[in-house]
C-alpha cells in the first residue's frame, strides 16, 4: 500500500514537472537585459552572469554534485590571501562593517560605504537584537574554534568567497566581487575571532 | 569533567536559546504594534491610499490627449471601460498587441493608442514624491480597488500567458549583480527575516504570497506615497544591487505574473497600507 502511495505520489510529481513549462534561457537574458536597456554599460557590466551564477540560477542553487565541484575548485582559487599572511584586523572596524548595509545600490551616491550587512543574515553580538535569520548564528564564532589561526584563515577565504566552500551558496562573494576590501575582511574576521570582541562574549 | 562540559553546552545552548527568544519576542511585538496600527488606519476614512484612488477615477475620465478623450473606452481584459474584476486578472493576453501585459503597460498602450497621449511626462512622473503626482500610481490604485473583495485568477490558458510565469520563474531565481541576489535569495523560505524584517516566501502556491500580493498596491507610510508593484520591484532590484529596471518592462510583468500565479486565489483589498 505504502508503495503505491509512494509511487502515485513520484507520479504526480513528474507529472507537475513536465506541466511547469521549462524556458529558453536565451529569452530569459533577452528580457532581463531589455528590463536594463538604459543602465550604463558599467551597470550592465555589473549583472552579466559569471557561469557560477548561471548554473546557481538554472539549478535552483542545487547543482549536480560534478557541478558542484567544478563551482567550488573555480571559486577557491580566485581567493586572494593577504600577502603580509595576516587575517586578523581591527574587531572595532569589522563591527562597523558587520553593521552597516549601505552601498552598491543605484541610489547611493558614489563614494557610500560599503558595508558588508552581516547581520542582515546573522546573529554575531548577543547585544544585537536586530539580526536576520537568512544564515545561521555566528555568535561565539572564534570562541567556539578556540581563536584557532587555521580556523581565522577559512572564515578569511569564506567571506572572500563563500562558494569557495559551498557551491550556490546564498551569500555573497565579498572580496571576489571587490565589494569589502581586504582590510574590511580583516577586519570583519577580527570581530569573529578577537577574544575582546562582542561575538565572543 | 565530562558532565561538566555536557552541563557548560545545555548552558550555552540555553543561553542560545534565550538570545533567540528575545529577539523573537521583540520581532512579534513590533509585528504586533505594526498590525494594530495598520488595523486602526486600514479603513477607506483612514488610508490616504483612497486619495489616489479618487484622484485616479478623475483621471479615467479625464479628457486628454490629441484626440481629447478619456480613458473610458480602454479595455482592460473584460471589455472595453469595464472594471470591475480587471485587476484580479492581470497581467493577462491581448490579442490586439499579441502580448501578455500587466495594468501599467496596458494603460500606457490605451494612453498612446486612445488618447493619443504622449506618455512621455506620465512616465517622468510613474512614482510620486514631494511636489509630484503620478497619474500611473493613482489610476492603478482606482482600478485596483475595483477588484476589491475579489480573488486573483492568475490567466493560464493563452500559450504566452504560460510562457510569461515560466519566464518570471526564471528571472525570480536569476542571481547576478555585485552580491549574487536574486529575488529568491529573501523570498523562497518560510520563516526568514532581514534583520527583524520579516520576508514573504513568494515561490510557492498560498497563503504568503496571497496576502502579499493581496496588499497591492498600497500606501507606503514610510514614503507617504501610494505604491504599486512597479515600484515595489524597482525597489527590490535597488536592494539586490540591480540597476533601476526599466519602468513598465516585458521582464516586470514576467514577475508580477509569477507571482499572482503564486497569489491565486488570493483576496484583494486595496489600496492596502503598509510601513
Amino acid at each position: 500500500m505504502k508503495k503505491i502511495v509512494l509511487f502515485t505520489a513520484a507520479l504526480l510529481l513528474a507529472t507537475q514537472a513536465q506541466a511547469q513549462q521549462k524556458i529558453d534561457a536565451g529569452k530569459v537574458d533577452q528580457v532581463f537585459n531589455q528590463m536594463f536597456a538604459k543602465a550604463t554599460p558599467e551597470w550592465q557590466a555589473r549583472v552579466k552572469q559569471d557561469e557560477t551564477q548561471k548554473i546557481c540560477s538554472e539549478t535552483n542553487n542545487e547543482p549536480p554534485a560534478a557541478e558542484f565541484d567544478k563551482i567550488v575548485a573555480r571559486e577557491k582559487a580566485s581567493v586572494v590571501y593577504p600577502a603580509d599572511g595576516k587575517f586578523l584586523g581591527d574587531w572595532k572596524a569589522g563591527r562597523n562593517v558587520a553593521q552597516r548595509g549601505t552601498g552598491g545600490q543605484f541610489s547611493d551616491a558614489a563614494g557610500t560605504f560599503q558595508g558588508g550587512n552581516c547581520y542582515a543574515c546573522h546573529q554575531l553580538s548577543k547585544a544585537e537584537l536586530s539580526f536576520g535569520n537568512l544564515g545561521p548564528s555566528l555568535n561565539g564564532y572564534g570562541k567556539d574554534r578556540k581563536y584557532d589561526p587555521v580556523e581565522a584563515k577559512n572564515a578569511y577565504g569564506k567571506i572572500y568567497n563563500a562558494q569557495s566552500v559551498q557551491a550556490c551558496s546564498t551569500m555573497p562573494r565579498f572580496g571576489h566581487a571587490k565589494f569589502l576590501t581586504e582590510q574590511q575582511i580583516k577586519d570583519v574576521v577580527a570581530y569573529l575571532f578577537d577574544p575582546e570582541s562582542p561575538v565572543n562574549k | 569533567m565530562k558532565e561538566a562540559r555536557s552541563a557548560m553546552a545545555v548552558a550555552f545552548g540555553l543561553a542560545a536559546f534565550f538570545a533567540s527568544a528575545t529577539a523573537n519576542a521583540q520581532a512579534d511585538a513590533s509585528e504586533k504594534e505594526i498590525e494594530r496600527y495598520r488595523a486602526m488606519i486600514n479603513d477607506p476614512m483612514a488610508n490616504p491610499g483612497y486619495l489616489a484612488v479618487d484622484r485616479g477615477e478623475g483621471l479615467w475620465s479625464l479628457k486628454r490627449g490629441e484626440k481629447n478623450v478619456s480613458l473610458e473606452t480602454c479595455d482592460l481584459g473584460e471589455g472595453a471601460g469595464k472594471l470591475e474584476g480587471a485587476f484580479s486578472k492581470l497581467p493577462r493576453y491581448f490579442a490586439d498587441t499579441n502580448k501578455v501585459m500587466d495594468l501599467e503597460q496596458r494603460l500606457l498602450h490605451c494612453m498612446t493608442s486612445i488618447q493619443g497621449l504622449d506618455t512621455k511626462d506620465v512616465i517622468a512622473r510613474r512614482f510620486g514624491g514631494p511636489g509630484r503626482e503620478s497619474d500611473m500610481e493613482a489610476l492603478v490604485a482606482f482600478i485596483g480597488n475595483k477588484s476589491n473583495g475579489m480573488k486573483y485568477q492568475a490567466q493560464t490558458k493563452h500559450p504566452m500567458e504560460q510562457e510569461n510565469i515560466a519566464l518570471g520563474e526564471a528571472l525570480f531565481n536569476r542571481r547576478g549583480g555585485q552580491m549574487d541576489f536574486a529575488c529568491s535569495t529573501c523570498h523562497a523560505v518560510e520563516g526568514k527575516r532581514i534583520r527583524l524584517q520579516a520576508l514573504p516566501d513568494l515561490s510557492k502556491p498560498g497563503k504568503q504570497a496571497q496576502e502579499t500580493l493581496g496588499g497591492w498596491p498600497t500606501y507606503r507610510v514610510s514614503q507617504s506615497q501610494t505604491r504599486t508593484m512597479q515600484h515595489r520591484l524597482w525597489d527590490c532590484y535597488r536592494q539586490q544591487r540591480h540597476p533601476a529596471p526599466e519602468y513598465a518592462s516585458d521582464g516586470l510583468t514576467a514577475l508580477s505574473a509569477y507571482m499572482v500565479k503564486m497569489a491565486d486565489g488570493g483576496e484583494i483589498n486595496v489600496p492596502s497600507i503598509k510601513r
